[in-house]
């Protein structure tokens, strides 16, 4: 018995040094490198090494950012969008060396949300102060209620249902709420007259889409829009669209909205052509990312209107160093999700700046001065220009009316 | 004699099963009180109790009575949902946590039955292959019956539709089951000790059932069933009674899950969550509870202690779990056993000697 006792405390010991190793390889400020080794010692342990490397580099306070993340699995392309978003603010925080500096760490979710309390749990005994919440909207609403249980201040850079933020007051969203994607969607068709009868196809597995969906049809209503197809699909049946390109079609639908991710409607763009049907077509900020999408033959997206709050291609200063970073370090164009994260932790950055407040301060403390803060923002991002949060954590920015033409997003009037 | 020592082994069994569980549940309560728990243990406890009832409850099937169900997270499913449902429902009608909990298990359990019943009286004529496929066709069911549900509680009471929302709720009224968007904001009313409450209770209906009449005749279906027919038992009703008991306990499983997270989604009980249950009864050993309980708290916690390996961490899982299956199966294991029960027998004739 003792064999294989003292195996089973020897492979143990051998994880703790691996993790050692691997969270200082991630680790990019160098005033915290001290920090990880003592990852696996006691809270106390490593509270006392945080207070002394503050106090060696003067007004320097290193603050743990943690989140969750899906980085394997189906939707790991928006978590590694996050991750590596956040990473480069995080990265050109401690780069500038102002007072406030951050230690990041994600942990993987799966999507799950049984398994974002544990990734969340993981990160609490890492330490965190400061949350970053959960990508994906299922995973964020499990953590959140943790967040508010806990005490830690959450702001998630994409989930995107109300339920995240509903009776939490700390816990805030960087994202526009379904709600409002949808209202602000038909708000846009009727204001800007794009189409009188409007097909929808959506899916209604997904939380997003389906969220998004139910308030378009409230507010269509609202604004005399006529809606005369909506077909829904699922994850199983997300590769023909036929069924509902016919429907669509045949109910003399001139505009169709789709609420959708951007590979789905690549599909449903390649099919409609294939079919001759030319309606207008309306996405909303999962479309974006159609371009980038490989294979994709971009001139079936001309015409394609969107609703974003992040354009890649926008030739501002902070957006053009963001992108260049983005594809220098990772090989691809950011997409909005990458841009929200970038947004959160500079966000995090005025915030703590505004309130004082110092990485001697328990999670608890620094929760109660971010709630009172955060409504007091007025904060100019990658994702728009004063943007603002209430005090129930929504946010409210403008989204940017986007149209695709010659292969590139050009703002709309 | 031998039914005696037969009896020995019987009581063996029960001791072991139960021993873990309440040593377990002992160690966990002492590390809380001293606080040397991590949250991310302590945030998994409710969890492993759920799957450790899983487990048990779906090893009644596969094991005891010997036929493969690839739909045991839809009995979960089943009682998750109407656990929320009940449990809502009553949040007025029963202030106490604790006995809130009971009864939506216990409704969440009926319903799962229920379904078991109706899934169980088809299906079981089936044999071998063809069952483990309808089982499996029924899971997905549930899940995308739960999808396209909704049910919404009011002052006037539940109101319930299918495929769209078709009623409207009275002001201060709120929606449980929405759809495709399942359920958020549940009130967390799972604690670790109704999980471990739930896993004694489980265990103490399954063990007394496979030890008693009516288990030996479930697994003489199992073993032979011709040769059970030729004796009088009644297959059919043999297959069921142990089928709808699992379905019964997979249900309060689901109930106890459900309320231990804010938000559910019925694609959470799909097909990969029937086969990880399915992993967790093969890797402790077909017919055996307690190797049940043990695989099912192990593999729920080795991904978490894994985190340290970053990306690599479900790979490494997967060759863990490749490694045990191997271990178990081979040469080693069988050398090891026979060496137990050498061992075991040389002391007995030492004892018989003395």
């Amino acid at each position: 018995m003792k064999k294989p006792l003292s195996l089973l405390l020897t492979a143990a010991m051998c994880a703790s040094l691996l993790a050692g190793c691997s969270s200082a390889s991630t680790d990019t400020s160098a005033s915290t490198a001290a920090a990880p080794a003592t990852e696996s010692a006691s809270e106390a342990g490593s509270a006392e090494a945080q207070a002394a490397t503050t106090e060696s580099t003067g007004s320097v306070s290193v603050f743990k950012l943690g989140g969750t993340a899906p980085l394997t699995g189906a939707a790991a392309i928006y978590g590694n969008a996050v991750k590596n978003g956040a990473q480069i603010a995080v990265d050109e925080i401690n780069a500038a060396g102002g007072p406030v500096q951050f230690e990041l760490k994600y942990e993987d979710d799966e999507n799950d949300p049984e398994k974002a309390v544990s990734a969340y749990n993981a990160l609490k005994d890492w330490g965190m102060q400061l949350s970053l919440a959960s990508v994906t909207t299922k995973p964020c609403e499990a953590t959140s209620t943790e967040h508010n249980t806990d005490r830690i201040f959450g702001l998630t850079p994409s989930a995107s249902s109300t339920a995240v933020t509903e009776g939490k007051d700390n816990v805030f969203q960087m994202c526009f709420a379904d709600p409002n994607q949808g209202i602000a969607s038909a708000d846009y068709i009727a204001d800007q007259k794009l189409g009188t009868k409007i097909a929808v196809i959506y899916r209604n597995d997904d939380v997003y889409s389906s969220g998004i969906f139910e308030k378009f049809k409230a507010e269509a209503a609202v604004k005399g829009l006529e809606i005369v197809s909506e077909q829904p699909f699922t994850d199983a049946s997300s590769s023909d669209f036929s069924v509902q390109l016919t429907d669509a079609k045949n109910a003399g639908a001139d505009l169709l909205f789709l609420p959708i991710y951007y590979q789905p409607a690549s599909l449903i763009l390649q099919q409609a052509k294939a079919m001759d049907y030319a309606p207008k077509f309306f996405g909303v900020d999962g479309m974006d990312g159609i371009l980038t999408l490989e294979g994709f033959d971009t001139s079936l997206a001309e015409g394609v209107m969107l609703l974003t709050p992040f354009n890649a291609d926008a030739t501002d200063e902070k957006t053009q160093s963001f992108v260049t970073k983005y594809k220098e370090l990772y090989g691809d164009v950011p997409n909005q999700f990458a841009a929200d994260a970038y947004d959160c932790v500079y966000a995090y950055k005025e915030a703590l700046e505004k309130s004082g407040a110092t990485a001697d301060m328990t999670a608890e403390e620094l929760c109660d001065k971010m709630i009172e803060t955060f409504p007091t923002l007025t904060f100019d991002g990658l994702t728009g220009t004063g943007i603002t949060w209430d005090s129930t954590g929504a946010v409210s920015k403008s989204p940017k009316g986007m149209v695709i033409e010659n292969g590139a997003y050009v703002g709309m009037e | 004699m031998k039914q005696f020592k037969n009896l020995l082994t019987v009581r063996r069994d029960n001791t072991i099963s139960y021993g873990i569980v309440i040593l377990a549940f002992l160690v966990i309560q002492g590390m809380i009180a001293s606080g040397n728990i991590s949250s991310s243990l302590k945030g998994q406890l409710v969890p492993i109790c759920a799957y450790i009832v899983m487990a048990v409850s779906l090893n009644l099937t596969v094991g005891i009575l010997g036929e493969l169900s690839l739909g045991h997270a839809g009995f979960m499913s089943v009682g998750a949902f109407t656990g929320i449902v009940v449990s809502t429902s009553l949040a007025a009608a029963i202030p106490s946590a604790p006995l809130r909990l009971a009864v939506s298990m216990v409704i969440g359990g009926l319903f799962a039955g229920l379904a078991g019943v109706i899934v169980g009286i088809p299906v079981l004529r089936l044999k071998g292959d063809y069952l483990a496929i309808v089982t499996l066709a029924f899971g997905e069911i549930i899940k995308n019956i739960i999808n396209v549900l909704y049910i919404g509680l009011d002052e006037n009471g539940l109101h319930f539709s299918i495929l769209q929302q078709s009623f409207t709720l009275a002001e201060g009224g709120r929606m449980i089951i929405n759809g495709p968007m399942g359920v958020s904001g549940v009130e967390k009313i799972s604690s670790f000790t109704s999980g471990f409450v739930l896993i004694l209770v489980t265990l103490f209906i399954i063990l007394n059932l496979v030890h008693s009449r009516t288990g030996r005749a479930v697994m003489s279906v199992r073993d032979n069933k011709i040769a059970a027919e030729s004796i009088g038992i009644s297959v059919t009703r043999c297959k069921l009674l142990a089928f709808v008991i699992s379905a019964v306990f997979a249900g309060m499983a689901g109930t106890l899950y459900a309320m231990n997270f804010s938000t559910v989604t019925a694609s959470k009980f799909d097909f990969n969550t029937s086969i990880l249950i399915l992993v967790f009864v093969v890797l402790g050993g077909l017919g055996n509870i307690w190797g049940s309980i043990i695989a099912a708290a192990l593999l729920t916690v080795l991904p978490e202690l894994l985190r340290s390996m970053n990306d690599y961490r479900m790979l490494i899982y997967a060759i863990l779990l490749i490694v045990m299956m191997i271990f178990n199966n081979s040469g080693a294991r069988k050398r090891l056993l026979e060496w137990r029960s050498a061992r075991c027998a040389a002391r007995n004739e030492k004892k018989e000697g003395a």
